[in-house]
């Protein structure tokens, strides 16, 4: 079965240069069966990066996938608090670069108009947009995103796909906030492997809109492997989550870039 | 921790092993992993193969929602289908329920019913409740379970408190096992009309020093225990550490680097978590051959007294 894990990062991995960190990660993922993993962020986090620090962060990507290319794509950190500088980024490492997709995370939430130009340049170069959402007990990030606010996001930018990373974690709700948003897809990384998600995840979004991935290095291959192999759904819809809709979503980009993933 | 001082930590032979995987992969266009996709399906690989004692897995209904596998047989037949032989059993009743003897009661008839065998109930013991010790006394004259499940963070009470240090003492006069649980639930997605935090488990270093014959067993721990403290637990008495919420990319092999591979226990937190997830972290770390016999049973086998087969 094909595997491949929309959401890695170079923190929580052993090594002290990209270069190192990556090797290590494919070497996890070699253990664990994946093929593809998509990696994004560098190897210190910040949740509401400057131009250069962004710079930073995805020049350590870049440097990740130089001898990576043919088992990892990387997408590119991008800051909405920070537009103009994220523009640019984009250019730079997905119109000019080997990147794939836009990865936003915690600076602001995803609802706020700062968000429009960074989705609508991403669409243009049909660059995945994945974005961070989290509902937690214990109070979120000031900028941290809810599923419910990326929805609000997608409606106004109906023929964009994303990903809800994550699916809020409070997966129950975040299922529920995402689900009449047909552009946007479920996450089931960087939660507990909690049972009950992944079939419910199919049973109200369908197995199209479900895509596995790790979260790794913070969390294992395994923890987040177990919610699709072990969830009650059928053959079809884990072979879908496991790898097809990621390379389904990552497509026309990569088509753009000549990369071939179908032989 | 240094990035130096991570990669010297990091075992030559090792590193070696798993990166001539990549380079084996990686002469091969795409991944090697193919092939090992169809095994961790199944059996979920090497680590599926052999023994395995399931040392935290619960029987009822969790509060909050229905599980996949919240009906005893189900439970029992997934156990068997990944390899396990023998699983620890506490109840989700004994989260909320005041009447602790009919839970524990029904814990041991559920086991007996549905387990054929393989499930091996730890009863409930709550020290809020007056006359506590009688809910003791029947787990194990009445019930002949092996040990107690203890759930201090529902039940509402610190470590510190004199009753911990009695139940201690009775369990260890008993030669009951304790199993601890640290926490049943990131406290981050806990329903917030049911939040538990997690137990302060610092006070067991001292009551560990003068218990050395106790068998304590933390569960769901790793959220809520320090790496310093982690160490000093395993050192301070015979603590056990299951792996059910231990995450990170080689989760296992971290583990071993503080905590000897005699003190870790296999533990899912099924039907709460996917019982695969736990399956599977056995095979994503690089573990040798004594490493996953111990973890995967015979530790759980010398903390029941029995010897490895």
């Amino acid at each position: 079965m094909m595997i491949w894990d929309v959401h890695c990062h170079l923190s929580g991995v052993p090594g002290c240069t990209p270069d190192e960190r990556m090797a290590q990660l494919v070497a996890f993922a070699d253990r664990m069966g994946i093929e593809r993993i998509c990696v994004f962020m560098g190897m210190t986090w910040s949740y509401d990066p400057t131009p250069d620090d962004m710079r930073k962060q995805n020049d350590e990507v870049l440097a990740a996938l130089e001898r990576w290319q043919h088992r990892a794509f990387g997408f590119v950190y991008l800051n909405p608090n920070q537009v103009e500088a994220s523009l640019a980024e984009l250019d730079r490492c997905v119109r000019d670069g080997p990147m794939v997709g836009v990865k936003l995370w915690v600076a602001r939430h995803c609802n706020t108009p700062e968000l429009d130009p960074i989705v609508k340049r991403a669409a243009e170069l049909k660059a995945l947009v994945l974005q961070h959402t989290y509902i937690k007990a214990t109070g979120n990030l000031p900028g941290e995103s809810t599923p419910m606010e990326l929805a609000e996001l997608a409606r106004r930018h109906p023929d964009v796909p994303m990903i809800a990373a994550h699916t809020g974690a409070d997966w129950e709700v975040g299922i529920r906030a995402i689900r009449d948003c047909k552009n946007v897809c479920a996450e089931l990384c960087g939660s507990d492997p909690t049972a009950g998600f992944t079939e419910m995840a199919v049973r109200e979004l369908g197995a199209e809109r479900v895509l596995y991935g790790s979260d790794a290095g913070g969390r294992s291959f395994a923890s987040q492997l177990g919610k699709v192999l072990g969830a009650d759904i059928p053959e079809s819809a884990k072979r879908l989550i496991l790898g097809e809709n990621c390379k389904r979503l990552l497509r026309p980009i990569l088509r753009l870039k000549g990369v071939k993933i179908d032989e | 921790m240094s990035c130096k001082g991570y990669m010297s930590d990091y075992s030559r032979r090792e590193f070696i092993r798993t990166t001539t995987v990549v380079a084996t992969a990686t002469a091969g266009g795409l991944a090697a992993g193919a092939a090992e996709a169809a095994d961790l399906h199944g059996a979920v690989g090497a680590a599926g193969r052999g023994t395995l004692i399931d040392t935290n897995v619960s029987l009822s209904r969790w509060p909050c929602r229905r599980l996949p596998l919240d009906k005893t047989p189900a439970l029992v037949a997934r156990l068997r289908s990944q390899g396990v032989k023998q699983a620890w059993a506490g109840s989700f009743d004994g989260l909320l329920h005041k009447d602790l003897a009919s839970v524990n009661a029904r814990l041991a008839e559920d086991c007996r019913k549905h387990g054929r065998g393989l499930l091996v109930p730890f009863g409930s013991v709550n020290l809020r409740l007056p006359d506590w010790e009688d809910d003791l006394r029947r787990c194990q004259e009445e019930h002949k379970m092996p040990g107690v499940r203890l759930h201090p963070s529902y039940h509402g009470y610190k470590l510190e408190e004199p009753a911990f240090t009695r139940l201690l003492d009775v369990a260890r006069e008993r030669g009951l096992i304790v199993q601890l649980v640290v926490t049943m639930e990131d406290e981050r997605t806990q329903h917030p009309l049911m939040r538990a935090p997690h137990v302060d488990v610092a006070p067991l270093l001292g009551l560990l020093a003068r218990r050395s014959n106790l068998r304590l067993v933390l569960l769901n721990w790793s959220r809520g225990v320090s790496s310093a403290l982690l160490t000093k637990l395993s050192a301070a008495g015979k603590v056990y550490f299951d792996i059910a919420m231990l995450d990170g990319v080689g989760g296992v092999a971290n583990l071993l680097k503080q905590v000897p591979a005699d003190r870790v226990v296999f533990g899912s937190h099924a039907p709460f978590f996917y019982l695969e997830s736990a399956v599977l972290k056995l095979k994503e770390s690089v573990l040798s051959e004594p490493q996953l016999t111990s973890i995967r049973a015979d530790n759980a086998r010398r903390l029941l007294g029995l010897a490895a087969p």
